[in-house]
């Protein structure tokens, strides 16, 4: 009897804990409630090929900040890629378009790539991460002479310069340390 | 004994080794392709060289995203993205182990810099300008 006790106590405890600790765990912040979304934050970067053509010039941001509608029109239209000639020969173009339309926003859920999705219209298809609704209002409070007037960020698509730990896919604020500031916690 | 130590000093050296033999096929290339006497001081030259770009109107060069000292680390002109330095004495072991990845950036870098493909010529004097830092 005693014994019974004990279990039934320890998952009683499990329980409580378990439950204040999605609660806990699930953010807040917006109007976004998915505390039971088991993954966090966007997958990491899968593909070498995509890290090594794309990566080499930017950030390599990973598939879940865009929906595959996105991917797909920004995959089309690399001859003019934010003002720059990007362009891949045919087969690498195929493989990385497959690989980002896989890894999606849309295609593989996680808390925050739900929160990207929520911010874009269904009717629309950015390319541009760095001012999507929901990545301006997380940095709503950042002054830009830190971002833009700083020459060690240069811009918001500059991921990495901040968020030490973006290419693992966090983006939690205490990750973040900006250039010639210091840690940014709010 | 001593067999396997030089074996083992040997496996240590390979990669530099490895990054300066591409280079140097590379260079044997662009001899076929008409290039000669490659110097590094041209390509040094070059790579601070300006041009405008017809499209955007913008001055740029090599260093408007590598850094002058190609020892030094460059940033992305745009994304602000770290370039890894270019020098073969301190390029990572795999920075030019790829033939094709050589020339990839050859051909889009110096489209983007001087709105054309870089002759035979002009590749040699550039990997000389690295092989010589």
């Amino acid at each position: 009897m005693n014994n019974r006790l004990m279990i039934g106590s320890v998952v009683m405890a499990t329980c409580v804990m378990l439950a204040v600790s999605n609660i806990a765990l699930a953010d807040w912040d917006g109007d976004e409630r998915g505390m039971f979304e088991r993954t966090p934050t966007v997958p990491v970067v899968a593909s070498k090929q995509y890290e090594s053509e794309c990566g080499s010039c930017h950030f390599a941001y990973q598939a879940g900040w865009l929906p595959a509608r996105s991917w797909k029109k920004m995959m089309g239209t690399l001859d003019q890629h934010f003002g720059e000639n990007a362009e891949l020969d045919q087969a690498t173009r195929d493989n990385i378009t497959a690989y980002l339309v896989a890894e999606a926003a849309d295609n593989r859920p996680n808390r925050k790539s739900r929160k990207i999705l929520r911010s874009i219209a269904e009717d629309e298809s950015p390319l541009r991460i760095s001012t999507l609704r929901y990545i301006n209002h997380k940095h709503d409070e950042i002054p830009t002479r830190l971002i833009e007037g700083n020459a060690k960020v240069h811009s918001r698509a500059n991921c990495a310069a901040c968020h030490t730990e973006a290419s693992s896919g966090n983006f939690n604020e205490h990750g973040v340390t900006i250039p010639g500031y210091g840690r940014w916690d709010d | 004994m001593k067999i396997v130590i030089t074996i083992l000093v040997c496996l240590a050296a390979l990669p530099a080794q490895a990054s300066e033999n591409i280079l140097n096929e590379r260079m044997d290339a662009y001899r076929a392709q008409g290039g000669a006497d490659f110097d590094a001081d041209r390509g040094k030259r070059m790579w601070a060289e300006t041009h405008t770009q017809s499209a955007s109107g913008k001055s740029v060069s090599c260093t408007s995203c590598h850094s002058a000292n190609l020892k030094q680390t460059g940033s992305h002109i745009r994304t602000g993205k770290l370039i890894e330095p270019m020098a073969a004495s301190t390029a990572g072991a795999d920075r030019f182990k790829d033939p094709a990845k050589i020339e990839k950036w050859f051909l889009r870098n110096c489209k983007w810099t001087l709105g054309r493909e870089c002759t035979a010529q002009e590749k040699g004097d550039f990997l000389a300008w690295f092989l010589s830092q």
